[in-house]
């Protein structure tokens, strides 16, 4: 296919100024109207953006020498572990990871207020956070004790690190069992009571890049309200699962590992979340800007909720006992509706996922590009991807009719 | 089994009378009494949480109303925090009464007060915990 443009030639446009940026969720209609030749013509990014819970998150600490020094051997940061097998005030802080206090789910649904990823949200806030310290001391890291209040700006570096952010495509969770279930979904209730999704759909990042054919490793990103990047691929990236013609996988797929200075972020886009029985879990803002660089990119981006499908998983016996198997298939335009049709009933849908929020931070990294204030990357790899035949003969226009 | 906070209202004439002793000893209901203010001769209330069996719990309540006794729903309001609020829309498929909804196209959550109940269930439905009940006492503060 034709190539448009380079990123080398995007970023001269950046810093002219004349750069034409469109939200994932603006290009939808610029191509309905102008067609995808004129559209890919005139628009040179395509910003995408998501905000909802992702549990494989976490972030790296340096908490900074002591007099006398030590080596941190177990730390807490606010009641809650941050593993510190590492060297000798490095920490690792997961989103996850709860207070050894926390009653958990001994007083079931348990809820789960507060955990690492709440510690990671009150740095970010700029709040006072208790660290203790012990150590069993060394020649070289004699103290064996230490207890004090520290804030972001005290510590060296900070950094999230995301093990598995962004899934591609996630399944709708329901219940079909008779009793109310407390899930990572969310408030699963009896009988198809409801179901729950979580993914921005159509300003979804990896939903408007199927096949990573511009997002790779070392891709400049928006992280929490900050600058970040793509690391590597995700723990369980797969690409290799059914996809619909126009290449969108139909199921959970690729993810990606992100990387990105915490003391950059804010809490608008990075927030510790409480999942009723479940357990902790960090809500991450991401948008990743992709390049158009040719028409078939741009037919990537201009994909929309009636163009993406999901599949419905019983979490009540399918999803825990490991035993596959879907109840059926829903588009996200279904899903947004507010309810969509499982085994002949109609079921409410809610979303964990913020769509608002995701457009806000596509939009917000739009107008970072449009002020010159982010430059696109190429990528330093690619994504492992799938080696998949993309039919474009039915066009998002026609799906949703 | 009901488990219900109310106000009591004790109008001058009855409030000497032995009202909790009474629902415990005649009717087998719990009062668990969160805030009181009696004083002899005068217009008295309280803030109390009861439970009983259903039929216990009912008889309570005739026994009440019918010695004077003024049994009021305990005023709580249900306060949903803008700011805290991330828009998810987790909530909405918890309340029963569509006081929290999602506007469409747009996927705004919103929160209509008049349509609450106060079930309290999307307190704990609500991941980012932006949604609080505060609750108002006898004299409505």
């Amino acid at each position: 296919m034709k190539k448009l443009r380079s990123i080398k030639e995007i970023n001269e446009k950046i810093a002219k100024g004349q750069v034409v940026v469109a939200t994932a969720e603006e290009i939808i209609s610029m191509v309905e109207e102008h067609g995808v030749e004129e559209t890919a013509r005139r628009v040179d990014v395509v910003t995408t953006g998501t905000f909802g819970p992702m549990c494989s998150s976490g972030a790296f600490i340096n908490l900074g020498h002591t007099t006398p020094r030590m080596r941190m051997s177990k730390v807490y940061l606010n009641g809650v572990n941050a593993y510190a097998g590492i060297a000798a005030v490095d920490v690792f802080i997961g989103a996850t990871e709860i207070p050894e206090t926390d009653p958990a789910n001994t007083n079931y649904p348990g809820e789960f207020n507060y955990g690492g990823a709440h510690v990671i949200e009150d740095l970010v806030n700029g709040k006072e956070v208790f660290l203790e310290a012990s150590s069993y001391g060394t020649d070289c890291y004699p103290r064996r004790k230490l207890e004090k209040w520290i804030t972001l700006d005290d510590v060296n570096e900070a950094y999230l690190f995301n093990p598995r952010n962004c899934y591609q495509n996630y399944n709708v969770a329901v219940n079909t069992s008779d009793k109310t279930i407390y899930t990572y979904m969310g408030i699963l209730k009896p009988h198809l009571g409801n179901a729950n999704y979580c993914s921005a759909g159509q300003l979804s990042p990896l939903l408007n890049d199927p096949l990573f054919k511009t997002i790779g490793i070392g891709t400049k990103i928006f992280l929490g309200g900050g600058i970040g990047y793509v690391a590597w691929y995700g723990t369980q990236h797969n690409p290799n699962v059914p996809r619909t013609d126009n290449g969108v996988p139909r199921t959970g797929a690729g993810t990606l590992a992100l990387i990105g200075d915490l003391k950059q972020m804010n809490s608008r886009f990075l927030r510790g979340v409480s999942l009723l029985g479940y357990g902790v879990s960090l809500q991450v803002g991401v948008g990743v800007p992709i390049p158009v660089l040719s028409e078939e990119i741009l037919r990537f981006a201009a994909v929309s909720d009636a163009g993406i499908m999901a599949p419905v998983v019983d979490y009540s016996e399918a999803y825990p006992q490991g035993t596959g198997g879907i109840l059926g298939e829903v588009s996200y335009a279904d899903l947004k509706s507010g309810k969509i049709i499982v085994q002949g009933k109609e079921v409410p849908t809610a979303s964990l996922s913020s769509y608002p929020r995701a457009r806000e931070i596509a939009l917000e990294l739009k107008s970072w590009i449009e002020k010159g204030d982010f430059t696109l990357t190429e990528p330093v790899a690619s994504l492992p991807s799938a080696d998949f035949p993309v039919q474009f003969s039915r066009e998002n226009k026609q799906k949703e009719e | 089994m009901i488990r219900q906070k109310v106000v009591l209202r004790f109008p001058a004439d009855v409030v000497e009378q032995p009202f909790i002793y009474t629902l415990a000893k005649k009717f087998n209901v719990t009062a668990n009494i969160l805030k009181a203010n009696i004083n002899p001769r005068k217009e008295g209330s309280m803030v109390v949480e009861l439970s009983a069996e259903d039929e216990d719990y009912s008889g309570a309540m005739d026994y009440l109303q019918s010695h004077g006794v003024i049994v009021l729903p305990l005023a709580q309001q249900i306060v949903w925090l803008e700011d805290r609020c991330t828009q998810c829309g987790a909530c909405v498929v918890i309340c029963p009464t569509n006081a929290l909804w999602v506007k469409r196209p747009e996927m705004t959550v919103s929160f209509c007060s008049e349509k609450c109940v106060v079930c309290e269930r999307c307190l704990k439905a609500c991941p980012a915990r932006a949604i609080e009940a505060r609750y108002l006492d006898e004299e409505g503060e």
